[in-house]
């Protein structure tokens, strides 16, 4: 019936009937316009899929299809259920990932496979008469061709390509860089596996069947906290959020739970009302200041002297004056607080010299293996030095003793001697050095008077050496020492009471922090208080507002020693809860050998990208930050000079961090002069290296054979995000135009680097082709070559795990790519194809020479015991492996590397599979795979191995290798790990042994993991998963020199910078606000303290071009400061301001706030250039980013190698990229011109 | 004007555009009875809307309900009633100038939102827009009539208008003859009126059919839509198995 005449007809009555005393009516009229709104909501179908982001949420969501549309996505809500007491995850998942399905159709999508038409052109003109990597050759080779398009990056200038075409240009490029250059020029960044594993192992993959490199994402984006490598021995690991349920008392400390961990707020929240105490701690009045009781705000990047402040207190309350049994018998058993150190004299006082080893003692106290690893204490009832089983001499050396029973080394029951300060039990108290960095004067933090060494009295103990007599304290001693607490020894620097004004007293810490003294007593004494009546359960959430500082490891330290002395870590519902980037990959170990290739050739090449981008995007030419300004006044004689990069090349050198490139001679050439000289690799390189023939990359990042050629950046926005120093990136990297303010040191005769090659002109466009991978026109993309139209999260099929919960679950096809964009794994699959038929043009199978650094968790972390010794300095014989880097030749099979890419090779049963320092083998796996994916049936040397042709057989590679995801190598690992501890672990993965995940599985439901010794909590019924909780409970050692939690840092670099105990150390003057740059004070400015945080309208840490984001904040790009900066420089919310210092500007508007403390300007990060960005006066480019008034700066002890825990490994340790410690000229813009003529004809002009 | 062209406007176009006013709103009433509203944007805005809106629909609606009752009153209705055509006039030209100004200010304030305010103007169909301009011309055609008027005041061009519009609905083939030497300003007026008539259902004006006066009588106030019963349940196959 017609809607109207169904209106118009008043023969039939509507009103049928009436109830309520006529107040409601009944009626039967047409009913056909609700259909309008049903089908709104109806769909054809709804798929599993998540948000394949850098986000630890790792939700799952309902994606909904309709007419082959994704129209709109849902919360999951049928994760499996928590235990009775506990609340559920669900329902996970914020409004942010909600807007996601916008991307998909958006005019941001990439569609078509796009480069850049000056390239395009010189392409197709070569192409026509030469072969694809003579055709490449011709435009790389040719300065003025090469230079024709790399100098339009980013200035628009896209045409459309076919997928052949544009394959083979790259693959063409691929090759000329291996054969021309070498094989490691060829560079791939992708963050975060975690979130899409598959995708980021097929350009892994690619490229390290290649010989290509794979930066590391976690240290560049300043996410890894060194404190944990260097405390225990542990990339990160967290409790999951449910586990804050478990809490009795929650610090958030720099971490904005609501804002940036959505989906686990509520389990704070539940944690509250069930009663648990929450303290705040954040400079701005946060999202989580709500969740507070108390709110405590101290000076921005002061939170080491907040935390040494607690630290003082509860050592005085529950260690000092009254001994605490739990904390003190955890203590005993879990740090390092009863190991003996050394103290030598110096300066007239003592300083704490390294850590006492079996070695130092006459006949090793009868050790054998590793006697110089093997760290000693007292045993209490004896009052004799023992060798203390777990340390990391027995790890390596004596398999079944690796454990945490309080057994010596012949298996006597001990109970180590914390402390000598009893009058009996040591021979005097000696004045120590301590040295203090709280008196240097910076212009925008507040310093005290005290000298810059502190000397304290410690107990201290003489003890017969091999060597004659030494004096000997415990690591307890030291440490109260540290924390200038009097112990009834006299002597000055300590205190009595909190009042008094010595460093680190709560009194002090008012004047650094300007938190009132009160307070951090009254925190920090129910902090303790409440861990000693549960057993640990304090707890503190941490987050990047404290680890993005340059002095990062002394904020992190300071908090875990709390957790440390009040026996929280490893305990569940304590512990610390460092939620910073997306670190935890759970089927690591399955993971592994399909994202490196590993089943093929070992090792791979990875990289460090801190230090790669500090040296090959040239930040380290413009270092402003002297190695005299983080010299200790304690530091021991040494060769403590040069520049920052000197250290990083000596690093390189000594096998202590990894290169790339590496060699400047192509890597496929010199198996090739070694074999025709007739000698060994390793033995030619090691002499070649020796003698000067061959020469390491690192010394020379500017010469042409050492820059890397060829960059992939995919499932990132690297020069729209991450890319700290951003400008620099565009200058020197790139190429194209910038905005880089300041000068290099040569041009301000500051150059002090005395291992490094300087060149007067600095290169400009170092990369021959930029490819990147994405879904949008990302900042990123738009400096691009070739930019390649890839899947969105609900067109591919993948995996995704969280630390924020124990639940795997995947990405999964709701629609099939839309317009032309493939997979990422169908891309790099197709790259291999073609880069396999170009490739035999030059290349055929080459012996490819690789350098890996020592590595941590392998044999060979134990190098140097007690000196770093330089062989190019003639100190010590250049050993690979121990004193320079591992030398390893791997076979590439060029023309075969389609076929490789596609199976599974035979080192994964020839070899095993493994991971953090155990082996397992695999056999039976591989055979299951086989059977899953179906066997390779073409001839070729892939004929008979398992297959991996579509992203499913890669995600069941995955599943099947995993002790995570497969019980039966769950209990292998287990047992496995049992051979080194001599305990009995498989009972906690037997229950789950014939448990076998796999992809329609977690397509069916999130499948919670199993427990695996990857990974130092479980999985259980009984608790939440909670990291340290396996070495507290099964005695499993961690991974750190004395296999204890390690609070003293011995190293010999640590001690020169003054880190072997946590110490405050105010942010660094990064002099980038220079009186040129102030001017002449004509214009009202204001120099404000620059910060990035975690944005509120984004999804996670990019994705802010997002019409509902955008719409939903101020539509373009914001800086936050307070109403008091804004009154001192004359700016009004939203005006268009300015932002700069020497690394260059950014202009964005004004958001004025009383949320924000005075002195600080917020930008949250990744806010792109593509959106609603002016001009900016000072350069006269667009904008900037964030990150265009940044740059990194590297510090030494993040370079160290070679020593137990502090050893290289991928994302685990090394340079960090922080950023907090930058400083900005504020002023309001005069004129804004949003420079809306074409870039090229302005260019074309003005040449 | 030569008397084909005043035929064609005046005597064909009425019907063109009635059939379309007629038929278009039915077909739209029907078909796309989701774009069948009033298109308010209080939700944006407050600011300029309530004064603007009230003094706009309080004139329009006195303006229109006059021309609807002036025009199609029969005139022997007059003569019986004694309201002389002089007085009618007066009658018009006081009312609907008063109503005109009322009208005229509202418009205003909603033209200048509309176009200035830029959350306004950016969420505006050209629909939306020029319809509002086509009311502000004609309603600016309507006042520059009065002055006309008051130059013959005995009403006799006033019985023209009401000649020819009862003429048009009594289907008068003459009925274009009747304002065949109107003041052009009247014509164009006429014109335009039309024209608007024949927008109309392509508009938010629609929202004049629905407006909901019912509420004022309907009973009950809280109303359950029977499930069964014959109409409009097709999608439901739960409901009509019943």
């Amino acid at each position: 019936m017609s809607l109207l005449l169904d209106r118009l007809n008043f023969l039939a009555p509507k009103n049928v009937g009436s109830f309520a005393e006529g107040h409601g009516t009944t009626t039967n009229e047409d009913r056909r316009w609700e259909d309008g709104y049903r089908k709104r909501w109806q769909h054809d179908k709804i798929v599993r899929s998540t948000h394949g982001a850098n986000c630890t949420g790792s939700c799952s969501w309902k994606i909904y299809v309709k007419g082959g549309i994704v129209t709109w996505e849902t919360q999951q809500t049928d994760y499996p259920r928590t235990r009775p007491d506990l609340p559920n995850h669900e329902p996970r998942g914020c409004s942010r990932g909600a807007s996601y399905s916008w991307y998909m159709y958006s005019g941001n999508r990439v569609k078509y496979p796009m480069v850049r038409s000056a390239l395009l052109r010189l392409w197709r003109e070569a192409r026509a008469v030469r072969t694809p990597v003579a055709a490449w050759a011709s435009i790389v080779e040719d300065k003025a061709k090469r230079d024709s398009y790399t100098t339009r990056r980013g200035l628009g200038g896209f045409v459309r390509a076919k997928w052949d075409e544009v394959n083979e240009l790259v693959a063409a490029a691929n090759a000329y860089t291996a054969k021309t250059y070498g094989p490691d020029r060829i560079i791939g960044f992708s963050p975060i596996p975690a979130m899409s594993m598959v995708s980021y192992a097929a350009g892994s993959r690619y490229l390290s069947l290649m010989g290509g490199v794979c930066m590391s994402f976690y240290d560049w984006y300043c996410d890894l906290p060194p404190a944990s490598p260097q405390t225990w021995g542990e990339q990160t690991d967290v409790p999951e959020s449910a586990d804050w349920y478990n809490a009795g008392f929650l610090i958030l400390w720099g971490s904005n739970v609501p804002q940036t961990r959505t989906p686990d707020a509520h389990f704070y929240t539940e944690a509250r009302y069930k009663g648990a105490k929450s303290v705040v701690v954040s400079p701005d009045y946060s999202e989580a200041a709500k969740f507070s009781d108390l709110w405590l705000n101290p000076k921005q990047g002061t939170d080491a002297a907040l935390a040494l402040a607690m630290g003082h207190v509860i050592l005085r309350e529950f260690h000092l004056d009254r001994q605490a049994a739990y904390f003190e018998d955890y203590c005993r058993r879990y740090s390092d607080m009863p190991m003996l150190v050394r103290l030598v004299e110096r300066d007239g006082a003592y300083v704490p010299e390294r850590l006492l080893r079996a070695s130092d003692f006459a006949g090793a106290l009868g050790q054998d293996k590793n006697p110089e690893w093997k760290t000693v204490a007292l045993d209490r009832a004896t009052g004799s030095v023992v060798v203390p089983r777990g340390s990391v001499g027995f790890r390596w050396g004596d398999a079944g003793q690796w454990n945490l029973e309080a057994k010596d080394a012949e298996g006597r029951e001990v109970e180590l001697e914390l402390s000598f300060v009893e009058e009996d039990k040591h021979d005097q108290a000696v004045e120590v050095a301590f040295p203090y960095f709280g008196s240097r004067k910076h212009e925008h933090f507040a310093s005290t008077e005290h000298p810059e060494v502190l000397r304290r009295r410690v107990p201290a103990r003489a003890l017969a050496l091999a060597e004659g007599e030494a004096l000997v304290a415990t690591v307890f001693d030291l440490f109260v020492a540290n924390y200038g607490l009097d112990r009834g020894l006299g002597g000055d620097n300590v205190a009595t009471s909190f009042e008094d004004d010595v460093p680190y007293t709560p009194a002090w810490a008012e004047r650094i922090t300007g938190v009132p003294a009160e307070r951090i007593v009254a925190v920090a004494r129910e902090f303790a208080l409440n861990a000693e009546k549960t057993k640990g359960k304090s707890m503190v959430i941490l987050g990047a507002g404290l680890n993005h500082w340059y002095h990062m490891d002394m904020n992190y330290r300071g908090i875990i020693n709390l957790l440390v002395m009040c026996g929280c870590v490893g305990q569940s519902g304590g512990g610390w809860s460092h939620y910073v980037g997306q670190e935890k990959l759970r089927p690591q170990t399955g993971w592994l050998p399909l994202a490196f290739g590993l089943d093929w050739g070992r090792p791979p090449r990875q990289m460090n990208a801190t230090s790669f981008w500090y040296a090959h995007t040239d930040q380290w030419r413009y270092e402003t930050l002297e190695v005299s300004e983080l010299l200790s006044p304690t530091a021991p004689a040494g060769p403590w000079d040069g520049a920052l990069i000197d250290y990083n090349i000596r690093a390189e050198r000594m096998g202590w961090l990894p290169s790339a490139p590496q060699l400047e001679a192509n890597p496929l050439e010199v198996a090739k002069v070694a074999a025709a000289a007739g000698k060994e690799v390793k033995d030619y390189v090691v002499e070649g290296l020796k003698d000067g023939s061959l020469k390491l990359s690192c010394e020379d990042p500017d010469a042409p054979r050492n820059w890397p050629r060829n960059l992939f950046v995919w499932r990132s926005n690297l020069l729209g995000s991450s890319g700290k120093g951003h400008e620099y990136f565009l200058k020197h990297l790139l190429g194209t135009s910038h905005g880089v303010l300041g000068k290099d040191l040569g041009e301000e005769g500051r150059q002090k680097s005395h291992e490094v090659a300087w060149h007067d002109e600095a290169p400009e466009g170092k990369l021959d082709l930029l490819v990147t991978l994405d879904f949008r026109m990302s900042t990123t993309c738009v400096y691009s070559d070739v930019v390649l139209p890839t899947a969105t999260w609900y067109e591919k099929n993948d995996l995704n795990t969280s630390d924020m919960h124990p639940f795997i679950h995947p990405l999964s096809a709701a629609v099939d790519p839309v317009w032309e964009s493939r997979s990422d794994w169908e891309i790099y699959k197709g790259l291999a194809k073609t880069f396999s038929e170009v490739a035999p043009e030059v290349l055929g199978v080459e012996q490819d020479v690789v350098l890996t650094p020592i590595l941590h968790d392998t044999p060979g972390e134990i190098a140097q015991a007690f000196d770093v010794k330089d062989w190019k300095k003639g100190e010590i014989e250049a050993i690979p492996g121990r004193t320079m880097p591992q030398i390893a030749v791997v076979e590439r099979d060029y023309p075969n590397l389609y076929k490789r890419f596609t199976a599974l090779g035979p080192l994964m049963s020839k070899l095993g599979n493994g991971g953090k320092g155990i082996a397992w083998n695999t056999e039976h796996e591989v055979e299951l795979l086989g059977r899953l994916n179906g066997l390779v049936a073409e001839e070729g040397p892939t004929k008979g191995l398992p297959r991996i042709d579509t992203d499913i057989d890669a995600t069941e590679v995955i599943l099947s290798l995993a002790p995570e995801t497969n019980g039966e190598v769950a209990v292998k690992a287990w047992a496995a790990l049992g051979k080194a501890t001599g305990r009995e672990h498989t009972h906690l993965a037997v229950p789950k042994e014939d448990e076998k995940i796999r992809f329609r599985d977690v397509v069916a439901q999130p499948r919670k993991i199993i427990s695996s010794p990857t990974w130092s909590g479980i999985e259980s019924e009984k608790v939440c998963y909670n990291a340290g909780y396996t070495n507290v409970h099964e005695l499993i050692p961690w991974r750190t020199l004395t296999g204890r939690q390690q609070l003293y840092q011995d190293h010999l670099w640590m001690r020169a910078f003054g880190e072997g105990f946590c110490v405050y150390r105010p942010p660094i003057d990064t002099k980038t606000v220079t009186p040129a740059l102030k001017g002449d004070g004509s214009r009202r400015q204001v120099v404000l303290n620059f910060i990035t945080p975690h944005q509120k309208w984004g999804i996670h840490s990019t994705y802010t071009d997002n019409l509902l984001m955008l719409t939903l904040n101020r539509g373009g790009p914001v800086v936050w400061l307070s109403e008091t900066d804004a009154a001192k420089a004359g700016i009004a919310d939203n005006d268009w301001v300015e932002a700069y210092n020497a690394n260059g500007a950014l202009v964005a508007r004004a958001v004025v706030s009383q949320r924000i403390k005075e002195g600080t300007l917020f930008m949250y990060h990744a806010q792109e250039k593509i959106v609603n960005v002016p001009g900016s006066e000072m350069t006269g480019q667009r904008g900037g980013i964030h990150n265009s008034v940044t740059r990194a700066v590297l510090k030494p002890t993040h370079m160290i190698g070679g020593y137990a825990q502090l050893s290289y490994g991928f994302n685990y340790y090394g340079t960090v990229g922080s950023n907090r410690d930058e400083f900005v000229i504020v002023r309001k813009m005069d004129k804004v011109d949003w420079l809306d003529e074409p870039a090229v004809a302005a260019k074309e002009a003005a040449e | 004007m030569a008397v084909w062209l005043n035929t064609v406007l005046y005597g064909i176009y009425p019907y063109i555009a009635l059939v379309v006013l007629a038929v278009g709103s039915m077909l739209r009433y029907d078909r796309e009875p989701f774009t069948w509203r009033s298109g308010s944007s209080q939700l944006l805005r407050r600011r300029q809307l309530i004064w603007g809106s009230v003094l706009f629909h309080a004139g329009i609606l006195v303006i229109f309900f006059g021309h609807l009752g002036g025009l199609l009153t029969p005139i022997w209705v007059f003569d019986a009633l004694g309201i002389s055509h002089g007085a009618k006039q007066l009658l018009a030209i006081g009312l609907g100038g008063v109503a005109g100004v009322f009208c005229f200010a509202g418009a205003t304030l909603l033209i200048h939102r509309r176009l200035f305010d830029p959350r306004i103007r950016s969420t505006s169909s050209f629909s939306d827009i020029a319809i509002l301009l086509l009311l502000y011309a004609q309603l600016t055609l309507g006042l520059a009539t009065i002055p006309v008027s008051l130059n013959h005041l005995d009403g006799h061009e006033m019985v023209k208008f009401m000649s020819w519009a009862q003429g048009i609905f009594t289907l008068d083939p003459a009925a274009s003859s009747y304002v065949l030497d109107a003041n052009p300003v009247f014509k164009l007026h006429l014109f335009l009126g039309l024209t608007i008539l024949l927008l109309f259902p392509f508009t938010r004006l629609v929202h004049m059919l629905s407006a909901p006066l019912r509420y004022l009588w309907r009973p009950g106030y809280q109303v359950v839509r029977r499930r069964q019963g014959g109409h409009g349940t097709a999608s439901r196959p739960a409901a009509a198995a019943e």
